[in-house]
């Protein structure tokens, strides 16, 4: 290698590390912002974490309390919205990719659903307000269940359709050379070949809806009481963080942290869970 | 052998207890059933993917309707208004749909170039076996609620810059001529700024996960060669990685930018909910999604509210035809690849 270090050389090398350093720096400070949200949250989340908070009301200002009503309420909105979206999304997700593969509709429709998948939160909830809340005359736990199934349905439909893509077409043509009709070769055979990807999906569907605040300020409210009447108001664990954060109390400030640090753990235990499913299917 | 296909259809049908023991006596009565079953699936399932449509066609439709109380009165007037009046009830949209755009934007200026970066850093540079914890770890700061961005902005953020930054930006550009007025004003901590910075960690994840994407699509032949020729590893990013995914990599910064246009409750905490058009950056402002979040439920009448739906009309048409435009990149670059 009796390559001479010309000076264009050297530039060309010297721009080169100059490059290849920023990314190593552009890396580091993207993992700093974890790092750093994690660790406040373990640090101001930690202290206010203790048995009170999972059997307690939340409290009225300057007393003690807990966020088990928010807690109920949010594991209450978050599977009734699963249970409304999970069916529409896997079967539609079944449509674009066993039926209409090569159909308009398919592509029309991935369209549409890539585009809710990103759509504003918020919007979302104006939809419900709009069409529940307002005709209904108040604010309800079913509308903040709807509101969340309609973030639900996107990312199952996306999951679905491309776990099934990926299931090979001998499997349906062997189960078709048997004389299996084809919903019983969908729901026996590609369903169960593509089960880890669709659980995935419903486990990030979860992940996604379990921190959403927004939709859910103007359909199911908020209840500073237990409530297990979801034509009423209930509270909600993120709507609960956002009252109590911005309120002046130093105990409503200590229980919204808390309550953040409740919500990231769920979500980051949920989404490594799903990923760790995909993982190994990808493996075998 | 037909016959034997439809035995073994009606056996399984049997084994699966699809079917009554009673009614497969008859046969053709039992392969009807299935035949029914299978058509009503299939309709299930075209229901369900009609659904999506409906779905998207009742947002539009209920917005139009619940704004058309504002729109009829407002008229085009209502975008370039920068009155935000309650008692008079008098709106108009300029200044949340400045602060939206200003805020996206500072996000999108930061979170760019450092997305970027860190997907050029975990295509080419980063040792195989730290490539997938470090992308992990890159995809769940996506997954981390915006609510918890929001309020770690609020109480460790905004002081933060508040204390450090802001004081050095008005230091820095005080006596700068056209700078100084976009760090005019005493350094409250929250405001256009911060919003827009928490808005940069937020779409960092999702337009380097992307950029990260469409890199590892680039043929390695194609790297390959332009390695062979002696090119350093800069340069082939330069002139063969991002020529080729040129695409791909626009379309994920729309991506990004459609999550930042609608992210609601991170800006919310830090924007300081004020209606005006600011130069300054460090002053407080609001944004679409954070006049609606802060005001809805207490907005009195049914102009104010109409008016705050018809902010959410304005904003769904916007990250819509980002949105669009993204998905559409993005379809050209999956094609090409695939």
């Amino acid at each position: 290698m009796a390559m001479n270090p010309t000076p264009r050389y050297a530039a060309r090398r010297r721009k080169n590390a100059i490059t290849l350093g920023l990314s190593l720096a552009a890396t580091l400070f993207g993992l700093g912002w974890l790092v750093l949200i994690l660790g406040t949250l373990l640090y101001e989340g930690f202290s206010g974490l203790s048995l009170r908070v999972f059997t307690e009301m939340t409290p009225p200002p300057g007393a003690s309390g807990g966020l088990l009503n928010p807690i109920m309420g949010s594991l209450v909105l978050t599977g009734l919205a699963v249970l409304i979206g999970t069916p529409i999304g896997i079967l539609a997700g079944t449509y674009m990719a066993e039926y209409g593969r090569h159909e308009r509709l398919t592509s029309v429709v991935r369209f549409i659903n890539d585009i809710l998948l990103s759509a504003p939160s918020i919007v979302i909830g104006l939809f419900i307000y709009e069409v529940m809340v307002y005709p209904m005359g108040h604010f309800s736990g079913w509308a903040g269940a709807v509101a969340l199934a309609v973030i639900v349905i996107p990312v199952v439909v996306r999951t679905t359709e491309d776990m099934l893509t990926l299931v090979p077409d001998t499997l349906r043509e062997a189960a078709a050379s048997i004389g299996l009709p084809r919903s019983l070769m969908i729901i026996r055979i590609a369903y169960r070949a593509a089960k880890a990807g669709m659980i995935t999906g419903v486990l990030l569907a979860v992940a996604r809806i379990s921190g959403e605040t927004a939709p859910l300020l103007f359909t199911s409210l908020n209840n500073q009481f237990w409530s297990s009447n979801l034509n009423a108001p209930v509270a909600s664990l993120p709507v609960v963080i956002f009252q109590f954060a911005l309120s002046p109390y130093k105990d409503w400030q200590a229980l919204a942290w808390t309550g953040a640090l409740i919500i990231t753990m769920t979500v980051l235990v949920l989404s490594i869970t799903a990923r760790a499913l995909s993982g190994q299917r990808k493996q075998s | 052998m037909p016959t034997a296909g439809r035995r073994s259809v009606v056996d399984l049908a049997l084994q699966s207890g699809a079917l009554q023991a009673s009614e497969a006596s008859s046969r053709s009565k039992a392969l009807e059933r299935l035949r029914l079953g299978d058509t009503a699936f299939r309709h299930l399932t075209r229901a369900a993917a009609y659904a999506v449509l409906i779905l998207m066609g009742g947002i539009i439709v209920s917005l139009v309707a619940g704004s058309w109380l504002a729109l009829s009165n407002f008229g085009f007037g209502f975008l370039v208004s920068e009155r935000w009046n309650p008692v008079t009830e008098n709106f108009g949209a300029m200044a949340p749909i400045y602060g939206t755009i200003v805020t996206s934007l500072i996000a999108m200026v930061i979170a760019v170039p450092i997305g970027l970066m860190i997907a050029m850093f975990l295509t080419e540079l980063c040792p195989q076996f730290l490539r997938r914890p470090i992308g992990i770890a890159i995809e769940l700061l996506a997954g981390i609620p915006s609510i918890i961005y929001g309020i770690w902005g609020l109480f460790i953020f905004a002081p933060f810059l508040q204390d450090t930054l802001q004081p050095f930006l008005i230091g820095l550009f005080g006596n700068v001529p056209v700078l100084s007025s976009l760090f005019a004003g005493p350094p409250y901590g929250i405001g256009v700024l911060t919003a827009g910075l928490i808005l940069a960690i937020m779409v960092l994840p999702f337009i380097t996960s992307i950029s990260r994407d469409v890199f590892e699509a680039v043929p390695p032949v194609l790297k390959e060669a332009a390695y062979g020729l002696g090119c350093t590893t800069w340069e082939v990013v330069r002139n063969v990685v991002l020529p080729y995914t040129r695409v791909g990599v626009i379309g994920g910064i729309m991506l990004g930018l459609g999550r930042a246009l609608g992210e609601t409750m991170a800006v919310t905490f830090v924007i300081g909910n004020a209606h005006k058009v600011s130069a300054s950056l460090i002053a407080p402002g609001t944004t679409i999604s954070a006049t609606i979040a802060n005001e809805f439920t207490e907005a009195v009448g049914d102009m104010y509210t109409s008016s705050l739906i018809l902010l959410g009309l304005i904003l769904f048409v916007i990250t819509f035809i980002v949105l669009a435009v993204a998905r559409y990149m993005l379809m050209r670059i999956e094609r090409r690849i695939g």
